[in-house]
């Protein structure tokens, strides 16, 4: 699928989950959009529906009660798909992994491809994971 | 009547949290409301019983990233009422700071997200353009754009430089020019006014009914602020002015939120003079909390937010109770989403500036499962009748 992944990086479009966050990542991810950063610029762009995406944003720790949706919008998602965590809680649980509601093992749920650590991270390194993602799309 | 079920969620494109409605319309007019929430339901309560005070304030910030300054504010206000822990004149003046520039933050972030729910993005890009120099300043005092870690059982984490102060008010200078900008704009504006006015209506009395708070119930007519009704941080030193409007509709609630804005910005303008003269510690060392309750309360952004906490002389809360402001206000679009236009109703339900990660702290166990999905609310009432039924007759 290499040549595919090459076309796939030329305008990466995103679609945002959020699996029992705190809002914050979220509200980052959505600062991206605005005239600051602008990732509209290199063809990033946030779609209303999963069946348009290239890439899921995931963000925070998954919760019992979103965990089916969540591995239904997997599911549902046209392949190749990629997966990026971001955020603390898809990479380490934060401060939740004493949590009773949240799934033991995130990756039988969905499997995350790239992790961009921070709580919440800033925009730039937001931009600066998806750039990498790009790097290896490139192959 | 002839009515008919539309679900939305719980992932869609609109809102950038997860839930589920469920309208009841009958042709174009909404008739009933139901919300299924529980999407983002963490155990706060649980994880704050097994972590240290200290811990807690940590834990809390991440209830909600929008409201990342509020929840730690009234739960250090709850420990410390244990004790009647007194703190110093200077770390009042920083919280009122902090508390006030994430006011303004969280109310230009409800503006552009109002303005792209209506589509007008350009009112969604502008709001937002100007919320990063208030991002800026938070990370010029904290440290960090959002989640600031700024309060401490007794005081705050980090002082406020000297050298900073005349950034800081030039900054904030820019920001009130173009929020002046913004209220023009949304008085001047047809476009907005026609939208918006009449649209959504939450009657005076539907909002005591309701119990609503914050900017729900000041646009309602209810001058209620807890800013200025308890003498909390440095509130009781700085002037400012409680807006109260009267006609409760969505256009009253934007401009109800530029003009606090404004007022807000004038309290930082004024915690930032007198952190020039005011001298001494930031922080009093607490070295333990003795048995006991205390409870904490704050005017977020959206409302008023209530802590409980009760400690048994242990370095760890045994109960730790939170009570956000969304929890009192999503209830009210009983009263102001039914009999309008189904146009209106994603309108009317954003004006309360829900937000679902404070409002979601208990989980419903049904049968001993942690069943989550749309469990019949009529089905359970039946069920009890049927029950009652059995009980009174016998069969």
């Amino acid at each position: 699928m290499g040549w595919y992944n090459k076309r796939l990086a030329k305008s990466i479009w995103v679609f945002h989950v959020s699996a029992s966050p705190c809002n914050n990542c979220d509200i980052e991810i959505l600062d991206l959009l605005t005239p600051k950063y602008d990732v509209e610029r290199f063809g990033i762009k946030l779609v209303g529906s999963v069946r348009h995406a290239d890439v899921l944003l995931l963000s925070g720790i998954i919760n019992q009660k979103v965990a089916p949706k969540v591995k239904h919008l997997y599911e549902q998602a046209p392949r190749p798909i990629f997966v990026v965590g971001v955020g603390t809680c898809p990479s380490g649980g934060c401060c939740f992994n004493d949590s009773y509601n949240k799934v033991p093992v995130r990756e039988e749920i969905i499997p995350i491809n790239l992790y961009i650590p921070g709580c919440p991270p800033k925009p730039e390194a937001m931009i600066e994971g998806i750039v990498k993602l790009v790097e290896v799309l490139n192959g | 009547m002839n009515s008919n079920t539309i679900p939305v969620g719980p992932f869609h494109p609109l809102l950038e949290e997860a839930e589920y409605f469920n309208l009841v319309v009958d042709g174009e007019t909404v008739v009933g409301i139901d919300l299924d929430i529980g999407w983002m339901h963490r155990g706060h309560e649980f994880i704050s019983e097994q972590k240290t005070f200290t811990q807690s304030i940590y834990l809390v910030e991440r209830i909600c990233g929008i409201c990342s300054s509020s929840h730690p504010i009234a739960c250090v206000h709850a420990i410390e009422d244990v004790d009647n822990i007194e703190i110093p004149l200077r770390a009042r003046y920083i919280r009122t700071l902090v508390g006030e520039l994430e006011r303004i933050h969280s109310h230009l972030l409800w503006m552009g997200l109002a303005g792209h729910f209506i589509g007008y993005d350009t009112l969604w890009m502008w709001a937002w353009k100007y919320r990063e120099p208030v991002l800026q300043m938070f990370e010029i005092i904290s440290g960090n754009r959002n989640h600031y870690g700024m309060m401490r059982v007794g005081g705050v984490a980090k002082d406020v430089d000297a050298e900073k102060i005349a950034g800081l008010l030039e900054i904030l200078d820019m920001v009130e020019k173009k929020m002046a900008m913004l209220a023009g704009a949304a008085n001047d504006d047809p476009v907005i006014k026609s939208r918006l006015k009449g649209v959504g209506v939450l009657k005076h009395d539907d909002a005591v009914n309701f119990c609503a708070v914050g900017p729900t119930s000041r646009a309602s007519g209810i001058p209620a602020d807890i800013r200025k009704s308890e003498d909390i941080d440095a509130y009781s030193l700085v002037d400012f002015n409680v807006i109260v409007m009267q006609n409760g509709d969505v256009y009253d609630k934007l401009v109800l939120r530029v003009l606090e804005t404004l007022e807000s910005i004038k309290i930082c303008r004024q915690c930032l003079q007198k952190l020039k003269e005011v001298k001494g510690p930031i922080v009093n060392n607490v070295k333990e909390i003795s048995p006991g309750e205390g409870i904490g309360r704050y005017e977020a952004p959206r409302g008023e937010v209530f802590h409980y906490v009760r400690t048994d002389g242990s370095n760890r809360p045994i109960r730790h109770k939170v009570r956000a402001p969304s929890y009192v206000n999503i209830p009210t679009y009983a009263a102001s989403c039914v009999g309008i236009p189904i146009a209106d109703a994603l309108i009317t339900t954003a004006a309360v500036d829900p937000c679902y990660c404070c409002t979601e702290r208990s989980l419903r166990v049904y049968d001993n499962k942690r069943e989550p999905m749309q469990i019949d609310l009529l089905k359970l009432s039946r069920e009890k009748t049927e029950r009652i039924r059995r009980d009174i007759y016998g069969r």
